[in-house]
């Protein structure tokens, strides 16, 4: 080796070394972060807000299938009880007695501050004497039994009535827990206090709900093979995404790589030469993960899928030092021949990647310069460090004979390059037929969760009345206090249009906690106690209750009126604590309150209903908006999510076409207009095709389509660029040349080839997208290019 | 009104002309078993009733009455209609209460100190030993044709609350129901005349 093989070698090792270091201490993450913008709206900013740490990002809906219902119910009740002892639940529901229990001290405590029954009225001697009535009746019912003990304190009933009001109502039960509507799973809901966008966190909640699962299922049943646990919910979608995305990167860059390595052993015969072709697709895919780390701080699981893309791509470079210098003295010939094309070529790349950096879509930000750190790397370690390793190894099989044969070949086919225009004519009008349908809309597309997953969380959803959040109101405002009272008068506004039908619910942080105004407001109207005792009396009157009795309750009264009304905080550690925080969450001096408004049965809101929620809130909201800075607005998160993926679509397209306008320029300065063009239009044609290849086959084209014809672009600008080489090349040169295009085309096929059968749907986008692409780009590039190159020199 | 003369049989007398037919209990099976098989027979039922409840807190008993409609095997209603009108439904082991337009619905299951109210009519109404047994420590008290049954919660919450249900009946016929609770309030449930289905 030289003495600059060794400079070359050692600085290629310590940048190694740096760049592994940097990739084994980032940090990875499967969220959604990746979809969220960087630059939000209002909108969206409460979309993300929502998405990161929201009410619903945090629900894990946990179903119990098999054995009986009692037996489910004994495992459900046992799962409950293992989970609420459990630091990572902030709240677990199933709808057992246990959790009203707990709650009913609270309420006792503060029944006249939390009841929506105190009023003025109330409190005057016909609104005791009704009140007290009613509590008779219900001594005199079956549950009396439990009633009765708070009689004395309570006469009014207020504790049963906030009870009363709190629970869920909708949720079926069986043997005493929640359960699906048929009846065939026993149903709980938790709340993990990790943040849905804390994957790590949501898989340790996971992770200990199977483990209490198991113990109680071992517990109740001695064989738990019967009973089956199934998950879902925001969070253990994000948990399962990165599994999936993990497996398969893992497996299919496993199987691609083995494929090639198989393949390029054929062309080769030689092992060392295998091993070093590997080198740069390596170093880039560490370079790669290096720069995004660096850059972004974190790195999405979705931008390590695509070290598959970078075998595909990367491993060419060596490919083409290895064929083409196959029967050269030394690299350095190489070098100087062919190392200017790679070069033009790994530039044309990097021009299409940098255009998609400054994305606002994270995931494709990060991809773009995955990319270019990795094409960069690989192309240099090409260039500098495996030619000087090179000659130490026997020379690799000369493929003279295989180009030479791919030339007849090509030769036959030229005449049929006329029909190339046909082809265009017919990709054209195919995407004009499919133009409506030709990009995908919904954000979902992107999602790896199977079809199966996505249909039980809908039917746990639906069981459990769980709000899909899809439709929320969101009260901004300085302080809890005035969030909670927009909340209240939205309410009113929202009761009104759940009994017109048009929405079929909400929920609102008010039902734990009333704002201080009203709660103030009913302690005033609780009377003085001479005036208490004085309507009292009177009430009583005919009741076979005597005041005497009632002394427990003038004095709770005469205590709540000096109270102070309750704030979030006294609610803390309780489950009204919990129930809130999922509804309010403080950020900075800013309050944010939801009040997530469930569709009618089985369906969206339409956009009439829309309107009609739209124009409800602006009419709760008129008088204090301006002077307080309390704002409220209606959001449809899914439409604000297909929003904001349309954005990133579009935004890729366009600047998609902006990095094909930089190649085409790059093009003209290096070599000339003319050359520029037929080098680009080979690749022009074959994403033509692509794209009319997809639209006939029914896929819709999304974000991970775009990218995949940039792929194709980048792949293919190489092959156009030695074709057009070679029109100045002796003629020598043309077969080895065309073989190693041939092997390297075929390597690229396989790559992608391989992520085409990919559940993860943005990695099966991508690999339909670029190994037929990759194919045709090489073919119509051979086809059309300049005729000169094919005559002997 | 002579409580005496409102003391009256429950039976139907299409089933009770039906009851030789279907329930033979032998001489020597278990007195409960025979019991309950005789209990069994009937499949429907729709009486009158009164009830008078004795609670320390009160000044006086709450007295009420209202109709009882029995559907075999797990259909049972209670409707009050004075002092003031109040359904409560016990199917499929769900307590629903309606007061005025009000519905409220609790599983019996996650109440055990509600079950031993209604769970001990029902059961003992359709004969089920299982589920009486299930709920209580069962006792029979017999000197045919008169009877008690005394009904003990096994369940400890329910302890806490209810010390007995003591139910008493004359051959198939229910007579009285007794709920003595823990604390030593009580209610006496006297079923009375027989009214069309």
């Amino acid at each position: 080796m030289t003495r600059a093989g060794w400079t070359g070698t050692l600085l290629f090792a310590v940048l190694a070394a740096l760049a592994a270091s940097l990739v084994v201490r980032a940090r990875y993450t499967a969220d959604l972060s990746a979809f969220l913008p960087r630059a939000p709206t209002a909108g969206q900013r409460l979309l993300t807000e929502e998405l990161r740490a929201g009410f619903a990002s945090r629900l894990i809906m946990v179903a119990i299938e098999g054995a009986d219902a009692s037996t489910r119910a004994r495992v459900a009740a046992a799962l409950a009880q293992r989970l609420r002892a459990n630091p990572a639940f902030a709240e677990v529901s199933n709808g057992d007695a246990a959790g009203l229990t707990r709650t009913a001290d609270f309420l006792l405590e503060h029944r006249y501050a939390l009841s929506d029954a105190v009023t003025p009225e109330r409190f005057t001697s016909e609104g005791l004497h009704r009140a007290i009535l009613d509590t008779l009746d219900l001594l005199a019912s079956p549950e009396g039994l439990v009633a009765k003990a708070l009689f004395t304190r309570d006469p009014t009933g207020e504790t049963l009535h906030i009870l009363e009001g709190m629970e869920a109502p909708r949720i079926a039960t069986s043997e005493g827990v929640w359960s699906s509507r048929d009846g065939q799973r026993s149903l709980l809901l938790a709340q993990t206090t990790a943040a849905g966008s804390d994957t790590d966190g949501q898989e340790a909640a996971c992770v200990a709900i199977r483990r209490a699962f198991a113990e109680a299922a071992a517990a109740a049943t001695g064989a738990p093979g019967a009973l089956a646990l199934r998950l879902s919910g925001p969070g253990v979608f994000a948990v399962t995404s990165r599994a999936l995305i993990r497996g398969q990167v893992i497996r299919l860059s496993t199987l691609s790589a083995i494929l090639i390595a198989a393949l390029l052993l054929a062309a080769y015969r030689s092992l060392p030469v295998l091993a070093l072709t590997f080198v740069p697709v390596a170093s880039g895919a560490l370079a790669g993960v290096a720069a995004v780390a660096l850059g972004f701080g974190v790195v999405h699981g979705i931008t390590l899928g695509f070290g598959v893309t970078l075998i595909g791509e990367a491993v060419d470079y060596a490919i083409y030092l290895f064929i083409q210098s196959g029967g050269r003295e030394s690299a350095a010939e190489w070098r100087r021949a062919l190392w200017p094309t790679v070069r033009l070529g790994m530039l044309t790349s990097v021009c299409g990647f940098a255009a998609l950096v400054p994305s606002g879509f994270q995931g494709l930000a990060q991809l773009g310069l995955y990319s270019i750190a990795g094409l960069i790397t690989a192309a240099l370690v090409t260039r500098f460090v495996l030619p000087e390793w090179r000659p130490r190894i026997l020379a690799t099989r000369d493929l003279t004979a295989l180009g030479a044969g791919l030339e007849r070949l090509l030769e036959r086919l030229r005449p049929a390059r006329s029909a190339l225009a046909l082809l265009a004519l017919l990709a054209g009008v195919i995407l004009f037929e499919h133009r409506t349908t030709l990009l995908s809309r919904e954000l979902t597309d992107l999602s790896p969760i199977p079809l199966a997953a996505q249909e039980l969380d809908a039917e746990l959803r639906a069981d459990l009345g769980a709000p899909d959040a899809r439709y929320l109101v969101v009260v901004s405002a300085p302080d809890s206090g005035a969030a909670l009272s927009a909340a209240e008068a939205i309410s009113a506004r929202l009761r009104i249009l759940t009994e017109a039908g048009v929405i079929g619910g909400f929920e609102s942080p008010t039902r734990y906690l009333p704002s201080p105004g009203t709660q103030r407001a009913r302690l005033l109207s609780l009377p003085a106690p001479e005036e208490l005792a004085a309507h009292l009396k009177q009430a009583l009157a005919g009741l076979p209750v005597s005041a005497a009795r009632l002394a427990p309750f003038l004095n709770d009264i005469e205590a709540a009126r000096t109270a102070e009304p309750l704030t979030p905080r006294d609610l803390a550690g309780t489950p009204l604590g919990s129930a809130l925080d999922a509804l309010v969450t403080q950020s900075g001096p800013a309050t944010t309150a939801f009040l997530p408004i469930s569709p009618p049965e089985g369906g969206e809101l339409s956009a009439a209903a829309i309107s009609e929620l739209r124009a409800a809130v602006v009419a709760a909201m008129p008088a204090r908006a301006p002077e307080t800075a309390v704002t409220a607005r209606v959001l449809d998160l899914k439409a604000e999510a297909d929003g904001l993926y349309a954005h990133y679509l579009t935004q890729a397209v366009s600047l998609s076409l902006a990095g094909l306008f930089a190649i085409l320029l790059l093009l003209i300065l290096m070599r000339s207009p003319a050359r520029a063009v037929r080098i680009v239009a080979p690749l022009a044609l074959a994403v033509l095709m692509v794209a009319a290849g997809l639209a006939a086959a029914g896929e819709r084209l999304g974000i991970l389509h775009i990218v995949g014809m940039l792929l194709i672009v980048a792949v293919g600008s190489n092959y156009a660029l030695f074709f057009d080489h070679l029109a100045e090349q002796p003629r020598g040169d043309v077969p080895r040349t065309l073989a190693s295009l041939a092997v390297a085309n075929l390597a690229t096929v396989i790559g992608f080839g391989v992520l085409a059968f990919s559940s993860v749907p943005v990695l099966a986008a991508l690999g339909r997208t670029t190994a037929p692409g990759a194919l045709l780009a090489l073919l119509f590039a051979a086809l059309l290019a300049p005729r000169a190159a094919r005559v002997p020199a | 009104m002579s409580a005496p003369r409102l003391r009256r049989v429950v039976a139907l007398t299409l089933l009770a002309l039906a009851a030789p037919l279907t329930a033979t209990p032998s001489a020597d099976s278990d007195p409960l078993d025979a019991l309950l098989a005789e209990l069994a027979v009937r499949r429907h039922g729709h009486v009158t009733f009164t009830e008078v409840q004795y609670l320390a807190v009160l000044e006086r008993p709450l007295e009420s009455s209202g109709e009882l409609l029995y559907e075999a095997p797990d259909h049972l209603e209670k409707r009050t209609l004075s002092p003031r009108p109040e359904t409560l439904v016990l199917a499929h082991g769900t307590l629903s209460a309606t007061r005025g337009t009000r519905t409220r619905t609790l599983e019996l299951a996650a109440y055990p100190q509600l079950a031993p109210l209604l769970e001990s009519l029902r059961a003992t109404l359709a004969g089920d030993r299982a589920a009486l047994e299930r709920v209580f420590n069962v006792r029979l008290d017999a000197d045919r044709p008169r009877w008690t049954l005394h009904l003990a919660p096994r369940d400890p919450s329910a302890a806490r609350l209810v010390k007995e249900v003591l139910i008493t009946g004359e051959q198939a016929d229910l007579r009285t129901v007794e709920l003595l609770q823990a604390d030593g309030d009580r209610s006496l449930l006297t079923i009375g005349r027989e009214l069309p289905p």
